[in-house]
């Protein structure tokens, strides 16, 4: 969107191929809240200032470094007029309000959500003048010395060929693709969940590697969370996030702990919890929580399935009751007297457990219990094609590519090499949306 | 209490749209639902009447259809209040009223004006009814100005006691305390809240019409309704004290303040209702509900109408129509005020319960 939407006003003529129908269109984008960009003071969308330093230190912290620096300063500081930019497309944002996640001092959050953003977008394009094929999905690029040629275009039953003088790439990661995923994880790969688009498979990344485009990033990196077992294969979007992990014990089928619930508060440790769900038998686990922490996190869209003892919740879950009952026996035993304190870590641990909880430890001894079943829900992926600062592709030869560009997801593993930061996948987007559409109009023109 | 499917899809939908909070900036429905974890009958049909239907929810929906959540706030808190006036109508023998309501009003209307004109072509006599009367007491002539006080009082006192007793019950099943009704500053919050029709500027951006696009169209429109009726009620006020304080009989002058307030009024509740029905006509159907929009046209109708009829009756009163519009214009306005329990009338009444609810929720703890 932010590609075409430079293009077009610097007087390119742009076609945009979008692979979801009407209902479905804007990929990945319309399940987001927010964009983490760089701003030096309060606003009305935010609480107070975030300098480029201190995002940089964030990026570096939560990708332990593993990061183009040159790109990822490069990044933080454009994102400061992203905000601006997105406001003069139509977008609009909503005041720093109560469910803002700890992150109403970094992040700006949409008015309604990424749908909403993509409405406006999708209506700036119309008043513009770009055209928009949709149901129109892009099987194979035609590249020849780092070239583009032409799209080969699936719409309407038919395949078409579709030239242009330039292309950039949006098309998202492949974290639709479950056969592509199995290639990082293995079989225990159909059982993840996508919390996003189902469009979002990858061929316009396939085809790019395929055709000499220099990968970047780990074929199993990616986003992923503990998401409730429940939430549709495809779509769930936030709705299915579970967050009751901190309060609980967190068994896997066989009943068994596996990791300390308590490690850190949860939007911190969100992100770890897809992958250690993903490690255990059948990609499930169970997290086990009592009356006394109901109403301690934020509600889920399913209900959590109930019991008046454990034995029964653990039959109701599918597992090994007496196992469970074991497993929680011995946790109970092993937690201590202390101040439970549900808004930062109290220090409430377990002794002579192994996993120990380390904060908010309390028994799980008042009925009714209450079990939800998790699974790993992937995001996105990272793995991606190089870009340099002019969001052009790079080929395996280190030269880039003549009038190709890319922008999002696709290019996210340049920056992103693990680890994520909320609001950031919007800001890598827009940045280099931005970038990709004044350069590839520019080239288009010459 | 509304039927238990509304209900229960309600609830369905809000604990969706509890776990998602997207929308928390669009109006006050989803602060007031954020303070619920679970969601029981009196909830869902207090959170029902405190959305003005601006649709910006809906159209910002990724849980929206063909998604399997089939999330639709909107359409489901329309059809959930549309039960809420039904059921709280009081006395509960005319709830029937409340389906296939523009039948009804029809034929209230009709009924009313054709009886009140029987009756007085059969009291006052041809001649009297169709001539020119013109000087203080003039539309007396026609209908004797107690005749017209007892007629129209009469009905405007029983719809506020059903309103009242309506209201009370609504605001019992809702789960607020009696005295929270009669905070001065949670009313007046509310008051403001009306005034200002702020929540059908959705997160401040307008309603959602025809599409995802963002007007203020509808705020503007029942802007012009709702302050027209307000000053058509002042009018009558001022009258009301002229007649009884000052001995001073209608008609007055074209600058005096009850013609000023009534003109205003008047053309206020004609051009709001029809940049409503336009709006109604254009916008797209799926948020809304469609089952009952006859009850909507209702009512804008008998606004159109009393507007209009009031309207001719000024321009037209020293001319030999002037009984006959007097006639018209008083049957429809009974019929308006017979209907105000049974018609759409009631969302006044439970919106502003809602919002003095919300009022005090919204009050830090
Ligand atoms: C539930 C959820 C919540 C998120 N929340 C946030 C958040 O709050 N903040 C944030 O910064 N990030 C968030 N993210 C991450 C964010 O969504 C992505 O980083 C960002 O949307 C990527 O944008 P994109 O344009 O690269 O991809 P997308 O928005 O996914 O767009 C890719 C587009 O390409 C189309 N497409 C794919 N393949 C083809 C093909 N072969 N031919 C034609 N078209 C094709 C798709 O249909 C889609 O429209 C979230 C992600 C999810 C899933």
């Amino acid at each position: 969107m932010s590609a075409a939407l430079t293009a077009r006003r610097m007087g390119a003529s742009v076609l945009m191929i979008e692979s979801a129908n009407k209902d479905l269109r804007g990929g990945n984008s319309r399940h987001v809240r927010n964009i983490r960009y760089t701003h030096k003071a309060a606003t009305d969308y935010v609480t107070g200032g975030y300098e480029a330093d201190e995002y940089m230190a964030d990026l570096m912290r939560v990708t332990d470094g593993n990061t183009n620096e040159e790109l990822a300063r490069f990044m933080i500081d454009a994102s400061e007029d992203a905000v601006d930019w997105m406001l003069e497309q139509g977008i609009k944002f909503q005041p720093p309000l109560s469910g803002t996640l700890g992150l109403a001092r970094t992040n700006a959050f949409f008015l309604g959500g990424g749908k909403a953003m993509m409405n406006s977008y999708f209506k700036a394009c119309e008043k513009l003048g770009i055209d928009i094929v949709f149901e129109a999905e892009v099987e194979t690029m035609e590249v020849a010395d780092g070239r583009f040629e032409a799209a080969m275009v699936r719409h309407g039953g038919e395949l078409h060929r579709v030239e242009a003088r330039t292309v950039v790439l949006a098309s998202g990661g492949f974290e639709a693709n479950i056969e592509w995923l199995k290639e990082g994880w293995g079989e225990i790969a159909d059982n993840f969940l996508v919390r996003g688009s189902p469009m979002n498979t990858g061929k316009v990344l396939r085809s790019m590697l395929d055709n000499g485009a220099k990968p970047i990033g780990a074929v199993d990196q990616c986003h992923a969370v503990a998401i409730d077992g429940r939430a549709p294969k495809f779509d769930g979007g936030i709705a299915t996030r579970v967050d009751c992990v901190i309060f609980s014990v967190v068994v896997n089928k066989l009943g068994k702990r596996f990791y300390d619930e308590g490690e850190d508060i949860w939007p911190k440790r969100y992100a770890i919890w897809g992958r250690l769900v993903a490690k255990q038998p059948d990609q499930v686990a169970y997290a086990i929580i009592d009356q006394k922490s109901v109403g301690l996190f934020m509600p889920t869209v399913y209900s959590a399935i109930k019991a008046d003892t454990l034995a029964d919740l653990a039959d109701q879950l599918g597992v090994d009751a007496a196992e469970m009952e074991k497993t929680i026996a011995e946790y109970n035993a092993a937690v201590q007297p202390g101040d439970f304190n549900p808004t930062e870590p109290d220090g409430c641990t377990t002794v002579g457990l192994e996993p120990a909880k380390t904060n908010w430890a309390r028994k799980i001894d008042t009925p009714p219990y209450y079990g939800y079943p998790v699974k790993m829900g992937i995001t996105f992926t990272y793995l991606g094609v190089e870009v340099n600062k002019s969001a052009q592709v790079i080929m395996n030869d280190d030269k880039p590519a003549t009038n190709i560009w890319a922008a999002g997801e696709i290019m996210a593993g340049n920056i992103l090499g693990q680890g994520y930061a909320g609001g950031t996948g919007m800001a890598i987007g827009t940045v280099f949306g931005r970038i990709a559409g004044e350069e590839a109009a520019r080239h288009a023109r010459n | 209490m509304p039927a238990t499917e509304t209900l229960e899809e309600a609830k369905r939908v809000m604990q969706i749209c509890n776990s998602c909070r997207y929308c928390e900036g669009y109006c006050a429905v989803f602060p007031a639902m954020t303070k619920r974890l679970l969601f029981g009958d009196g909830d869902v049909t207090y959170l029902a009447n405190l959305c003005h239907g601006c649709q910006g929810c809906f159209y910002a929906c990724q849980y929206a259809p063909p998604h399997e959540f089939a999330v639709n706030v909107p359409k489901t808190f329309a059809e959930l209040r549309a039960e809420t006036y039904r059921d709280y109508a009081w006395p509960g023998v005319f709830k029937g009223l409340l389906e296939g309501n523009a039948k009804w009003v029809a034929l209230i209307t009709v009924v009313l004006t054709a009886l009140l004109g029987i009756g007085t072509l059969m009291v006052q006599g041809v001649d009297k009814v169709t001539a020119v009367h013109t000087g203080a007491g003039a539309f007396y002539e026609v209908i004797p100005h107690n005749v017209i006080v007892y007629l129209a009082s009469a009905p405007f006192a029983l719809a506020i006691i059903a309103f009242i007793i309506g209201a009370l019950k609504f605001w019992r099943d809702i789960g607020a305390k009696p005295a929270e009704l009669f905070s001065p500053s949670a009313v007046w919050q509310a008051l403001k809240d009306v005034g200002q029709m702020k929540y059908m500027a959705g997160g401040g951006h307008g309603c959602n019409y025809p599409n995802d696009n963002y007007s203020m169209g509808r705020r503007y429109a029942h802007q012009f309704t709702m302050w027209g009726f307000m000053l058509c009620f002042a009018a009558t006020s001022v009258a009301t004290l002229y007649h009884y304080a000052f001995g001073w009989e209608a008609p007055y002058d074209y600058l005096s303040i009850p013609v000023v307030l009534g003109t205003l009024g008047g053309i206020g509740i004609v051009i709001g209702p029809i940049g409503l029905l336009v709006i109604k006509k254009n916008a797209d159907p799926e948020p809304r509900d469609t089952k009952r929009t006859g009850m909507d046209l209702a009512f804008l109708w008998m606004l159109i109408l009393t507007g209009v009829t009031g309207l001719a009756l000024l321009v037209l009163r020293e001319t030999s129509l002037m009984g006959p519009l007097l006639i018209i214009h008083l049957g429809i306005v009974l019929a308006l005020f017979v209907t105000f329990p049974y018609g759409k009338m009631a969302h006044a009444v439970y919106r502003m319960a809602s919002l003095i609810r919300f009022a005090h929720e919204r009050k830090p703890s």
